[in-house]
């Protein structure tokens, strides 16, 4: 039903509420057909960046195109842009046909057509037995798919999320993310989706930006995202991570050794700037440390003996949390192939090899 | 119920009753017995009959009084309502520290006796008053221009003595929208002209609904302000009402006019409760 999606450009877009920089000098190009996510905590910007997208907030500084086309001054409804609000923000007065219908009435299509694609649209989202009920009869589920078919009813340029499934519980929301991304393989749109939920962000998108205190800290496909973190701060929103600060001993082709405490490590990839006796800050993901009994002979890896302080079972996985000589650190491991049994003082042996850990900028 | 669980609910509620029993009584005594009073005197003087009553068809003089009142009051209620409008909707759009100072100044003047108000309203729009010696002076007039003693004098005290009652249910119904909806509505495509008609009007409607019956109500028996702003030129039903039994003792007259005047409120109130729900307008729920 989509025609034809476009490219939006975000060029060094700031917006100042007095003092405060919500949103600081963020420029980012989302590709036509693309499922974008603005990604972080509350109060980086990234609601705030929508609504400047949507129109609601007029940038302060900063240009934002839509396929070369400035669309910094137009006002939101001259933008063409399907919105999914937080909460949904569904008319209460009007019936869900009659809401479905409102952007083509507002847009003074015949009324025929109206029926037609109103009918189209409730048959998309599997909600055509229910249009003459009133959005308060509704689930959350059912109400989340009317402002869906509402925000696509249109065949807007791009479909703006904000939160869309933050209201719902953990099930439903997970069965509605496989729902949403299907309906953007179908629609072929741009969807640009704004969450705080870094699980949700992972599993949908095809690229990830993440923002905090207003600035795009990093972008990049979620893979990407998740296996290179430029900073300790993406490390620790996207997932999470065992940090190891420490002082460059070495600097060797592909790599450099570097040593916590007494502990000395190996770290490959690139040494960047690093010199030898510089701090160097390394992130670890707690499921590629290996925890075994015995100290493995292989050279190659990195070694760290510690005690179980804490264990909790997942079912799929158990959670273990270790202190050793560098700190408390957090592993996860298969529950079928766990090699040690799991108990709290028990003496184990953490390893990981050079590649599995990434080195990051401290911020 | 069986005996003895009368008993239990009689004996269970009976302080209850009690409790209320004074004031029961001060109703009885003092607000049912005289209005039944004035139900009957409108019947029986000076003669038994719907004699009284006959007079809406035939007097002029009734139906002059009708008109006028009706007339001022359409007035009052649409002019008040526009008003009250833009109030409440700057009240439920305001930052709510700056709400509060504003909810003090829309009900600052039901602090302040309606005498006070209507002769206050006397020293600025008489002959000599504030506005017309101003406009005098700027030379924009040359005549002083006749605002008092007059339907406009009494429709300008009453508008202003109405705000606040269309004031707070207005606002009431504004206060529990979405603030999301008219985004939403704008983000959809609607200009803000057709957010406003399309979303945000409607969603106020019982709110209107509740204003208009409370404040053409509370029209309807105005007795202070017309007589004073009107300077007994304009007769509205009150003034009428009070004219005929306290000057010329024509109390059959005078308790038809108050017996129509409280019937026609009663249907009102009562159309009023199939449209809106009334706890609602008065501030519960």
């Amino acid at each position: 039903m989509a025609a034809l999606s476009q490219a939006l450009t975000i060029e060094r877009v700031s917006k100042h509420y007095g003092p405060v920089r919500a949103v600081d000098d963020v420029s980012l190009t989302i590709g036509r057909g693309r499922f974008v996510t603005l990604l972080g905590p509350s109060g980086s910007g990234k609601t705030t960046l929508l609504m400047a997208i949507a129109g609601f907030v007029a940038p302060t500084s900063g240009r934002i195109l839509l396929d070369e086309r400035p669309i910094t001054p137009l006002p939101p409804e001259k933008r063409n842009f399907g919105m999914v609000f937080q909460g949904y923000a569904l008319f209460p007065h009007m019936t869900v046909a009659e809401n479905v219908a409102f952007p083509l009435r507002v847009r003074k299509v015949p009324r025929a057509e109206i029926a037609r694609r109103v009918a189209d649209a409730l048959a998309l989202v599997q909600l055509g037995h229910l249009a003459d009920r009133l959005p308060k009869q509704l689930s959350g589920g059912q109400q989340q798919r009317v402002a869906l078919a509402r925000a696509l009813v249109f065949e807007p340029s791009l479909l703006l999320l904000d939160e869309p499934l933050s209201a719902l519980d953990k099930k439903l929301r997970a069965e509605l993310q496989v729902e949403l991304k299907e309906l953007h393989r179908r629609v072929g749109l741009t969807f640009i989706y704004v969450t705080h939920d870094q699980e949700e962000a992972l599993s949908m998108s095809d690229s990830i930006a993440i923002l905090r205190d207003g600035r795009l800290v990093q972008e990049g496909a979620p893979a990407a995202l998740y296996e290179r973190p430029a900073t300790r701060f993406v490390a620790d929103f996207l997932g999470k991570s065992n940090f190891l600060e420490g002082r460059v001993e070495r600097i060797e082709a592909g790599g450099f050794a570097y040593r916590v405490g007494s502990a000395r490590f190996v770290q490959n990839g690139p040494s960047g700037e690093l010199s030898v006796g510089s701090e160097a800050l390394v992130a670890l993901r707690p499921e590629k440390v290996m925890v075994l009994g015995e100290a493995p002979a292989d050279p190659a890896l990195n070694i760290l003996p510690g005690t179980i302080a804490a264990w909790s079972y997942f079912g799929s996985a158990f959670a273990l949390s270790v202190d050793t000589p560098v700190g408390r650190m957090q592993a996860t491991v298969p529950a079928w192939r766990c090699p040690i049994e799991p108990a709290e003082g028990r003496p184990v042996q953490l390893a990981w090899s050079a590649e599995a850990s990434v080195r990051v900028v401290a911020d | 119920m069986t005996r003895a669980s009368t008993a239990r609910f009689l004996g269970a509620s009976l302080p209850w009753w009690l409790l209320i029993l004074p004031a029961l009584v001060l109703m009885l005594v003092f607000y049912v017995y005289p209005l039944a009073e004035v139900l009957w005197i409108s019947v029986t003087e000076p003669e038994p009959g719907l004699g009284n009553y006959e007079r809406l068809l035939t007097s002029p003089a009734v139906q002059r009084v009708w008109v006028t009142t009706l007339r001022i009051c359409v007035i009052t209620t649409v002019i008040t309502l526009l008003c009250g409008y833009v109030v409440a909707y700057a009240l439920a759009s305001a930052p709510l520290r700056l709400q509060r100072w504003m909810f003090l100044f829309v009900l600052l003047p039901l602090w302040i006796s309606v005498l006070v108000r209507a002769f206050a309203w006397v020293t600025l729009l008489r002959r000599q008053g504030l506005i017309n010696e101003a406009l005098l002076a700027t030379g924009l007039i040359e005549e002083p221009l006749r605002l008092i003693w007059n339907e406009f004098g009494i429709a300008v005290g009453m508008i202003h003595y109405m705000i606040p009652y269309a004031v707070l249910p207005l606002y009431a119904s504004m206060r529990d929208i979405d603030p999301r909806l008219v985004p939403a509505a704008r983000g959809l495509g609607a200009s803000r002209l057709e957010a406003f008609r399309r979303v945000f009007l409607p969603l106020t409607l019982p709110g209107i609904i509740a204003a208009t019956v409370l404040v053409f109500i509370f029209s309807l028996g105005f007795y202070v302000t017309p007589a004073i702003l009107g300077g007994g030129r304009t007769l509205m039903i009150a003034e009428y009402i009070k004219l005929q039994i306290l000057d010329l003792i024509r109390w059959g007259l005078g308790t038809m006019m108050a017996s129509t005047l409280l019937i026609a409120i009663l249907l009102l109130l009562w159309l009023m409760s199939r449209l809106v729900d009334i706890r609602r307008v008065f501030g519960q729920g």
